[in-house]
């Protein structure tokens, strides 16, 4: 493959060595039988006798994906028309059109890797070579700049250091996804600017993020960008709510993700840099910052980063992601508008009665025990709790019938100024009973680590099509 | 060596718009009440209707969809163009 903007070869057989390359070495004899152009990316006097172009900026190297030494290449008309990798005699044969060549030699021995791909090297010929791919506009520091520092100033970053995106780090972390750089993602509110892959990776540098996240944050920018999660009521609210993300698929595991132990606290840098980097996109491309359109009361800790994966390996349900009509082998982010996580405690519950009634009680609580319907809820059950649930044999849908059936709530209690509590609904519902949450208003999770009888909750906002709704999408490369 | 970063935001700025003159009068005057259907808006809004009646003015009355979304386009199309001032109700 040749990359944009290459130097033009010369037609006829192109060599690529470096000294310190044994086989390059070993191939040197062959090549006075050849009209090859020999291009050394390591020492300009090599090979001794022949005549060789230095290939000193690595520039032919990295234009033509040079991966191993010794390369072979055939070149008609100006394009590559052929190519061998390394030393395979059979292979230099039919390519040089030379029967008997390198007879003497070994048939086979490996290559050495290229100097272009040696990972000390590559991030810096990508930004050299393959630089003006970038759009953005370049923030030039002065020599006494601190780049930190700058970031703050600059109102770039969410309150914690961010990571410089420099050419080397956005260009490395392009290399997470096949989307073109200049692809348009989402219209990201409040601002409504069109957000493109370049823009979604200078902030998931900043976020911390490896490249092999990035499908993470793009799935979960456009999920969060939908008129249906409704990012600009979220952030507009004075309610204490943030995008919550649940990853799920074999794709977390792969990753890195932590579904386990403290999955969703410190200490895991998928977990915090993905969730991270998506409100970083929506402060620094959309506009969204705490005090302007963001006007939430008290906010969370979670709208720095509320993002985890499934315990799926284990689970004894099936997933978040498969209950809302995906497969196991899908790889998805659902956003969830949610509040910080409380914990559920019951250690002396040893059926799944008495913790489906413990669940519904508390979550009964949830932004107050009067306000029902209006807003939705994450139950993250921990597997000792889950282990409980699935001895009885309850699956995920008679677990939420049982939960939900235990939270049809008299109209006398939930009445204003019912309980002493001014809140509540119109005292012509009195004598209603009416159900705390919207039948799919509970979305159950299996996370968490091994031991503790716990579980934790997540409230919502104004649910529904007049607020936000969980949004769920694939995760592609 | 020059430090370069990329740029992380939208590149827009956003233009500077001056406020209207408030009007001395209100003779004459078309006010739109915008209810951003929050609870209670409307009460809110019914006192400011017979204040801004009294005092002259032409109100007319306009409800978005939910407070959770920005106005849509056509609304905020039509009270510019009905509208020479409008008034959005916030709040419980």
């Amino acid at each position: 493959m040749t990359q944009p903007g290459a130097p033009t070869l010369p037609d006829g057989l192109v060599v690529i060595l470096k000294r310190e390359c044994a086989t390059c070495v070993m191939v040197v004899p062959v090549l006075g039988q050849l009209a090859a152009t020999v291009y050394t990316q390591d020492d300009p006097t090599f090979p001794d006798g022949i005549a060789s172009i230095h290939d000193a900026d690595l520039s032919v190297s990295w234009h033509y994906d040079i991966e191993a030494v010794p390369t072979l290449i055939n070149v008609v008309g100006g394009v590559e028309v052929d190519r061998t990798i390394g030393w395979v005699r059979s292979e230099w044969q039919r390519i040089t059109g030379i029967d008997d060549l390198g007879e003497e030699l070994p048939a086979f021995r490996p290559g050495c890797g290229s100097l272009s791909v040696d990972p000390d090297r590559v991030d810096s010929l990508r930004a050299a070579f393959g630089g003006n791919v970038l759009k953005s506009r370049r923030l030039e520091l002065a020599d006494l700049d601190d780049e930190m520092e700058l970031m703050f100033e600059r109102g770039f970053t969410d309150g914690l250091p961010v990571v410089p995106p420099t050419e080397e780090r956005v260009l490395r972390m392009l290399q997470g996804t096949t989307r073109d750089p200049h692809e348009i993602v989402a219209i990201v509110p409040p601002d409504l600017v069109e957000v493109t892959i370049e823009k979604i990776a200078i902030n998931a540098v900043m976020a911390g993020c490896k490249p092999e996240y990035l499908p993470w944050v793009i799935a979960a920018l456009e999920a969060v960008c939908t008129d249906a999660f409704n990012i600009h009521g979220v952030l507009a609210t004075t309610m204490p709510v943030g995008p919550v993300i649940v990853c799920n698929g074999p794709g977390t595991r792969a990753i890195g993700m932590n579904s386990e132990g403290n999955a969703l606290g410190q200490g895991n840098r998928a977990n915090l840099t993905i969730g991270r980097a998506v409100q970083l996109i929506v402060r620094n491309v959309g506009g969204g910052r705490p005090g302007e359109v963001d006007r939430a009361t008290h906010g969370n800790p979670g709208k720095l980063s509320f993002c985890f994966a499934e315990r799926e390996h284990d689970s004894p349900f099936n997933s978040l992601a498969v209950s809302r009509g995906f497969e196991p082998t899908d790889n998805t982010v659902t956003v969830f508008a949610g509040e910080g996580p409380r914990c559920i405690v019951d250690q002396k519950a040893r059926t799944a009665q008495e913790l489906a009634t413990v669940f519904a009680a508390c979550l009964r609580t949830l932004h107050s025990p009067k306000l029902i319907l209006a807003f939705d809820a994450i139950l993250i059950l921990g597997p000792e709790h889950a282990r409980v649930v699935a001895e009885a044999g309850w699956d995920r849908e008679t677990l939420l019938a049982e939960i939900h059936s235990r939270l049809q709530i008299p109209g006398s209690e939930l009445v204003w100024g019912a309980g002493g509590m001014a809140d509540g609904i119109p005292p012509h519902l009195h004598d209603a009973t009416l159900p705390k949450f919207r039948p799919d208003g509970i979305l159950l999770v299996h996370a968490g680590g091994g031991a503790g009888l716990f579980s934790a909750m997540v409230g919502g906002w104004a649910n529904g099509e007049m607020g936000s709704q969980p949004v769920t999408r694939r995760v592609t490369s | 060596m020059t430090r370069v970063l990329l740029d992380p935001s939208s590149e827009q700025s956003v233009p500077h718009r001056e406020r209207l003159v408030r009007p001395s009068v209100m003779t004459g005057q078309v006010v739109g009440l915008l209810d951003i259907s929050k609870p209670r808006g409307d009460v809110f809004l019914d006192q400011l209707e017979l204040l801004l009646t009294k005092a002259g003015a032409k109100v007319l009355r306009f409800k978005k969809p939910t407070f959770t979304k920005p106005a849509p386009v056509d609304l905020r199309q039509e009270i510019a163009t009905q509208c020479t001032l409008v008034i959005e109700a916030l709040a419980d």
